[in-house]
């Protein structure tokens, strides 16, 4: 174990470059000016929808690469590999949360107008 | 030849062997975990979205030029704080301390807008008590706002041992794990301005 690195020795396990922090910034700059355009002109329809959810994805590989120096570290790339782990963790709760509420909420309340859903005087009818 | 590897005392060109990069290392655990808490609240208000319960809906509620202020707003809190590790590194403890500043600020007046934004909903009335979609949208985008809470307080702290003990390996270290939890708050919000406010005005 070196437990005793000098502060110049740990300084250069840090990833960090003023071009790296400037490409970030810029970047996150123009994809949320991009998306907060999109949407503030009132552009409607699933094409934005599905836009906007691209733009905040490429900004958040972005963020991860241009700020928090993923990939960055050298071999082997724990780091790297945790944060892999951790998307695909992420991705599975989300996705399959989604796709058992949605399931459920279309195999239970499918006969009901949705106005139906929605409204409390309705509500003691269905419990 | 594993016998060898294991009794050898030459050195292993391994990096993640010292403190410094364990800590980083289990900074970036925790803030895997922390993400898996978002991830839970996202599906939350995901799926309680448009349960009204006849009340206001996303639509009736969310003012977008707040939420671009807002957001311009963490991204420059973010982007300081990186630019004042940059200045520890070259020991400049001035800078460091300038950019730290401007950072905490920047913090303090995201935290700012969202309280305003917070209890001018109450005010009308539109409580997390309301309906699904308030308790899931209070319940995301306030422990956010949690974190970013507690992120400043850890900021008050860092700032104080910096001015008192400058840039020390220790002091370094506890600068680079709280970089790492606010560049975290950050990406953490994109999600929040796309799939919170974004799409509940679209």
């Amino acid at each position: 174990m070196q437990d005793n690195l000098s502060l110049n020795e740990v300084i250069k396990e840090w990833h960090g470059s003023h071009r790296h922090y400037v490409i970030g910034f810029l970047l996150s700059i123009l994809l949320s000016g991009i998306a907060f355009y999109l949407v503030m002109a009132g552009f409607k329809g699933s094409t934005i929808l599905y836009t906007i959810i691209g733009l905040a994805l490429l900004q958040a590989v972005g963020q991860l690469i241009f700020f928090l120096h993923l990939g960055k570290e050298e071999k082997p790339r724990w780091e790297t590999l945790l944060v892999l782990f951790m998307i695909l963790v992420a991705v599975i709760i989300v996705v399959g949360s989604l796709w058992i509420m949605f399931d459920l909420d279309k195999r239970t309340m499918d006969g009901m107008a949705p106005h139906q859903k929605m409204l409390p005087h309705t509500m003691t009818n269905h419990s | 030849m594993s016998e060898s590897f294991i009794t050898s005392e030459t050195k292993i060109p391994d990096p993640h062997q010292d403190t410094f990069s364990r800590a980083i290392f289990g900074f970036w655990a925790y803030l895997m975990t922390d993400s898996i808490l978002f991830g839970s609240l996202f599906v939350t208000y995901g799926v309680l979205q448009h349960r009204t319960f006849g009340g206001p809906s996303s639509h009736d509620l969310f003012t977008l030029p707040l939420v671009v202020a807002e957001t311009i707003v963490l991204l420059i809190s973010s982007f300081t704080c990186g630019l004042g590790l940059l200045a520890a590194v070259r020991g400049n403890k001035k800078a460091l301390l300038g950019w730290f500043s401007i950072a905490f600020l920047m913090g303090l007046s995201f935290v700012v807008m969202e309280v305003t934004e917070f209890s001018a909903l109450v005010r009308e009335g539109h409580t997390w008590q309301k309906s699904a979609f308030l308790s899931s949208f209070f319940s995301l985008v306030g422990t956010h706002g949690l974190h970013v809470s507690i992120g400043l307080l850890w900021m008050i702290v860092l700032i104080g041992q910096v001015i008192k003990k400058g840039v020390t390996v220790t002091t370094f270290r506890r600068l680079v794990c709280f970089n790492m939890f606010w560049h975290f708050l950050d990406l953490v919000w994109i999600f929040i301005f796309t799939f919170v406010y974004l799409m509940g005005v679209l």
